[in-house]
């Protein structure tokens, strides 16, 4: 074996190296300074990360099970980044007395996933892409019951890892199906024996489940909201945009790649899915008074939203999706910061009401979650109007009438959303309370998250070279 | 790159402006004001270094002078359109640049005095850097989509100006009717542009070839006017009398002028920088920024631009013979001056012996930039002159003032050399201006070239009864002793002095046809003798007619002429209710007719179809809910019969 073909897939490496440096220094570590030196070191190993992920050259390794293109490379640093907001945002969380001594844990359960997100990213077989999976998410129940000894932590662990399990075996069998009509799990291999038989078809939609169920799509969603609603805050945010973004990187370059023979099955299964996402995902948010429920509806819309692009084979679709997924990382990660803030200072609570006049006491944080919400809403000039913009576009290309239809559609729901995106700014600033909550004085980790979140939802809607530089180099 | 800085004259006044707008309130007064003049001062002296630097250039090989482009970028490209932000220097632009710097300047240090201690000082130097820095964007726009986006800045930080002080409801009103009568000429404007740009493909003006683009500028499209053309000859006529229209609204033009007067609501110095030198000239400018177009392909149209400002020189002219509101009065005139412009722009002809542009067919051209220059100082004078008799007596009205010459000597001869410049005496500025004007509308029709002399004639008296009103005349005693009348202070009447410094000298020491001009070659002004004689002859005898009517304490003459004559004076002072007339047709006709069942189709209809949309989406919400049971065994029910579900579609659809 040619071992310097690991040379190749140098992110990985260097994320598993940072693996084991957090894990050494959780156990070496002692003492009173241990939580700002472990912190800033999983920080510090984050941007080191970032900066390898924008070096790393396009290559293939191991006769073709690990791929990494350019897209790949810009996806892998998207979600460093995104994880690195976490990191930072969940400060305020990790102090508490009862998650202080699980710190380390948070970080190396938070790392092991986004290792296993970028195997599932630069993957070239499905096996490989399946280990991926699993390596993100089994982590990622740990994550959600890190809150343990709170009842909700763990019932969402438990219907999470449940859930995931089911949808799992129902992949699997789909990825069997696969394997039993070419005879092969290589992507460059199926793509050439694949053809429109029943068992393919069946086998689209059931491999189709598996990762609708991460990116949740409707119906594969229904776990979403509870898993979201009990999950620790911090785990909510990373849940919502970083791995729901590699599962649609992943679903899409699958399917482009993969499919691409039976474009015609799947982009139906894409308007059936976009379409019933966007719906229903916006019905259930119109009627919610309990915030992260309530961003886990809008997460789901949301998806259809990135979705949307796979519908436009070629090109821009790719372009599109990663700018979408940047700029939803940005805008969502604000939006969970400031609940997060809110959730610690103010008694856990999370639900809607207690935002009433939340501007009175705390214009700053309101003024900043008000920029956030209407990014996601897509108001023009913040980035969100853009990337559903190109994402429209993308789609658009597709050229056929059905695509238009469902344009229309996701362009009706756009209206829904932004009425109830507005109702939180609404309660915020118009609605009178006479009890609204105290006044925050935010630490400094919270300033930087919100900082850099604000930043990047002013300056990707700003500049639109941010877009061309993406698009230049997925071509 | 030459004229790499120019930035910094748009730059400066912007940040100023965000400084100030953020910050503004946790300053002192002084401080404020220091911030927003600083800036200013620093931008005048760019543009008069600009202005030097231009001027005293080399001309070209066809002898003029090179249209500068240091700085043009794409901001948004669209395929075959592109909107272009950059930064254009060409005579008429650097000319404006001058003028708008010169008076915004005294303008600042003016407001010094004048709005000392008022709520908002910040707020208003805030604005008032705002103002200049789209002012000054709208001169140096290299295209016409650029003009269009700071002439609508130009509107709103007008309407922020006029509605300083809006604790008053007269200034909230006035304030809101320059804005709505504004945006709906520009409406106009708006829609002559997108024409132009469809059928010419490009947005940049007409040039000649002498250009220079800077480093890394984008070059322009050049205007396929032949397209334009082929697609028939109403093309390019439309689309530029669209964009007079909007013009037409800015400069206040009958019978859009209705917004000017009320405008006086604004603080007297924000009147004299922006009512009277700079923003209501811009329908000028823009005619002469596409005076290339104008005279090659709309020759024909051109008698609109003449009809229309004779008809409203002459109007304008009436109504402030009448007026007893000084501020009102200077409005008026500035309308009917601004006419004169106008006229002198649509009586050019085209050019001799095949060539489009002639300096000498197209002496209005010149003149009418000369006139821009020369009243922009004069007027901004006479305005803050007002400003400070207001300040003074607390008042606009004529009734309580007379006899001010005694206690405010500076203003009072200011004063007067601004009103014998706006008469066309020689040598003021005002005087050889209006005397090229005069000779181009001879050139064009005798007719015109009397009634505009005859307009000059009535210039000449309402300036002269405006002038006896405030310094001579009936003193109002009880007042004056219950308050006596003081000099302003120095930071209000060196400006003044400034201004009238330059109106005294600029018509005879420089030669204005050398720098602007038609065509842009090295232009000879000379005087016509038989038309200055007589012109200044008919101004000489209006203003011995006003002295004699309005100089004495009593005043016969003038009693007997309003007693004879009681309705015209009633229909004058009411501005020939032209206000009346829009409120006729606004409220009872469009109001009634239009608005009323387009607002019963909005309420019941629309309203009702999306109570409807919503309450069903809530609905539909509702009923939805128990799917989100959180049984997990359920979840997984649905997964798989989604599933299935789903491939069979596929399978049945396809």
């Amino acid at each position: 074996m040619d071992y310097s073909q690991f040379f190749s897939m140098i992110p990985e490496a260097t994320l598993m190296v940072a693996l084991v440096i957090v894990f050494l220094a959780d156990l070496i570590l002692k003492g009173e300074n241990k939580h700002s030196a472990l912190s800033l070191l999983t920080g510090v190993l984050l941007v080191s990360q970032l900066a390898v992920c924008f070096m790393q050259t396009p290559a293939e390794a191991f006769s073709g099970l690990y791929v990494s293109t350019a897209a790949t490379n810009i996806m892998k640093a998207i979600l460093t980044g995104g994880s690195l907001i976490v990191v930072i945002m969940a400060q305020s969380w990790l102090q508490r007395a009862d998650v202080a001594d699980k710190e380390g844990e948070f970080y190396e359960l938070l790392i092991s996933t986004l290792l296993g997100m970028y195997m599932m990213m630069s993957s070239g077989h499905f096996l490989m892409f399946f280990l991926g999976l699993e390596m993100a998410s089994v982590p990622m129940a740990c994550m959600v019951a890190l809150d343990k000894c709170r009842k909700e932590s763990a019932e969402a662990a438990a219907k999470f890892i449940i859930t995931a399990t089911f949808s799992s075996g129902v992949m699997l069998y789909g990825i069997s199906f696969i394997y039993a009509m070419t005879g092969t799990l290589y992507f460059d291999d199926v793509v050439n024996y694949i053809d429109a038989t029943p068992m393919t078809i069946m086998g689209l939609v059931f491999f189709f489940s598996g990762l609708g169920f991460k990116i949740s799509l409707v119906p594969f969603h229904f776990w979403t909201a509870d898993t979201y609603q009990g999950a620790p805050t911090a785990v909510t945010g990373y849940m919502s945009v970083v791995s729901k973004g590699a599962a649609a990187f992943t679903l899409m370059a699958i399917l482009m790649k993969v499919f691409a023979p039976i474009a015609e099955y799947y982009e139906y299964l894409l308007y059936i899915v976009i379409v019933l996402s966007i719906t229903v995902a916006n019905l259930f948010a119109l009627r919610q008074n309990e915030l992260k429920r309530f961003m886990a509806f809008s997460s789901i819309s949301q998806a259809g939203y990135i979705m949307l692009a796979a519908v436009g084979s070629n090109g821009m679709a790719l372009s599109s999706l990663i700018y979408y997924v940047l700029v939803y990382v940005v805008a969502n990660m604000a939006v969970f910061t400031v609940i997060n803030v809110v959730e610690t200072r103010g008694k856990g609570n999370t639900r809607m009401s207690c935002y009433d006049g939340f501007y009175q006491t705390n214009p700053k944080l309101s003024f900043l979650m008000t920029l956030a919400l209407f990014s996601l809403a897509g108001i023009p000039p913040f980035a969100g109007m853009f990337s559903k913009f190109f994402v429209f576009m993308a789609a658009a290309q597709n050229g056929s009438f059905l695509a238009y239809f469902v344009l229309f559609i996701a362009l009706i729901n756009t209206v829904a959303s932004l009425y109830y995106y507005l109702l939180i700014v609404k309660a915020m600033y118009i609605k009178s309370n006479d009890n609204p909550l105290p006044e925050f004085r935010s630490d400094c980790n919270t300033k930087l998250a919100l900082g850099l979140c604000t930043a990047g939802i002013v300056a990707f809607g700003v500049c639109s070279c941010v877009y061309d530089w993406i698009a230049a180099a997925c071509i | 790159m030459e004229y790499s800085y120019v930035f910094l004259i748009l730059l400066l006044p912007f940040l100023s402006f965000i400084v100030l707008g953020l910050a503004g309130m946790k300053m002192p007064h002084k401080t404020a004001g220091l911030i927003g003049t600083l800036s200013l001062g620093i931008v005048t002296a760019l543009s008069y270094y600009t202005a030097f630097c231009y001027f005293t250039a080399e001309r070209g090989v066809d002898g003029t002078f090179a249209t500068m482009v240091p700085y043009n970028f794409t901001w948004l490209p669209l395929g075959v359109l592109n909107f272009d932000l950059g930064i254009m220097l060409d005579p008429i632009s650097v000319m404006m640049l001058i003028v708008i710097s010169t008076v915004s300047l005294m303008v600042h240090i003016y407001s010094f005095g004048y709005m000392h201690g008022e709520k908002g000082f910040q707020r208003y130097y805030a604005y008032l850097s705002l103002f200049t820095m789209s002012m000054l964007g709208l001169v140096v726009a290299t295209n016409i989509f650029q003009m269009y986006l700071f002439w609508e800045l130009v509107g709103v930080s007008s309407y922020l100006l006029i509605g300083f002080y809006y604790p008053l409801h007269a200034a909230v009103a006035a304030s809101k009717k320059a804005f709505i009568v504004t945006r709906f000429a520009d409406m106009f404007f708006l829609i002559g542009i997108l024409i132009f740009g469809f059928y010419t493909g490009s947005f940049s003006f007409s040039f000649a070839g002498n250009v220079v683009m800077g480093d890394g500028a984008t070059p322009f499209i050049p205007v396929d006017v032949v397209r334009a053309v082929a697609a028939g000859g109403f093309i390019i006529p439309t689309a530029l009398v669209l964009m007079f229209i909007g013009g037409a609204g800015k400069s206040a033009m009958f019978p859009l002028h209705i917004w000017l007067p009320d405008a006086m609501e604004g603080p007297t110095p924000v009147s004299a920088l922006i009512h009277a030198a700079t923003m209501v000239v811009a329908g000028v400018f823009q005619i002469a920024r596409l005076f290339p177009l104008w005279i090659e392909y709309a020759p024909g149209q051109m008698s609109i631009v003449v009809y229309v400002g004779v008809f409203t020189a002459f109007y304008a002219a009436a109504v402030a013979c009448a007026q007893s509101d000084i501020k009102r009065v200077l409005a008026f005139s500035t309308i009917s001056q601004i006419a004169f412009m106008m006229v002198a722009l649509g009586v050019c002809l085209p050019g001799h012996d095949g060539a489009v542009l002639d300096n000498h067919a197209q002496l209005g051209y010149m003149a009418s930039m000369f006139h821009l220059f020369t009243h922009a100082m004069f007027k901004a004078c006479l305005f803050l002159g007002a400003g400070c008799i207001i300040h003074a007596v607390h008042s606009n009205e004529m009734s309580t003032m007379g006899g001010l010459r005694k206690y405010m000597p500076i203003t009072h001869i200011t004063f007067l050399i601004s009103c014998i410049a706006i008469s066309g005496i020689p040598p003021f500025s005002g005087f050889f201006s209006k005397d090229e004007i005069i000779t181009a509308c001879f050139a064009y029709s005798p007719v015109v070239g009397w009634i505009m002399t005859a307009i000059a004639a009535m210039t000449a008296f309402y300036m002269f009864r405006l002038y006896y009103g405030i310094f001579w005349g009936t003193e109002n005693k009880e007042l004056h002793e219950h308050h006596t009348p003081h000099e302003a202070p120095l930071t209000m009447t060196i400006p003044l002095i400034i201004l009238s410094v330059i109106t005294l000298t600029c018509g005879w020491i420089v030669n204005f046809g050398s720098f602007v001009s038609a065509s842009g070659l090295d232009y000879e002004i000379h005087l016509d003798k038989q038309i200055a004689i007589t012109s200044t002859v008919i101004a000489l005898i209006s203003i011995a007619l006003a002295t004699y009517i309005y100089k004495g304490e009593k005043q016969p003459i003038a009693d007997i002429l309003y007693k004879r004559f009681p309705k015209l004076h009633r229909a004058a002072y009411k501005r020939f209710y032209m206000d009346e007339v829009w409120m006729f047709i606004t409220h009872k006709v469009i109001f009634r007719l239009v608005s009323t069942p387009i607002a019963w189709f909005d309420r019941h209809v629309v309203d009702g179809t999306f109570d409807f949309i919503a309450w069903g989406s809530n609905a539909a919400g509702e009923t939805i809910r128990p799917w989100q049971s959180g049984d997990v065994r359920q979840y997984a029910v649905w997964f798989l019969t989604g599933t299935v579900a789903l491939t069979l579609v596929l399978l049945c659809l396809l």
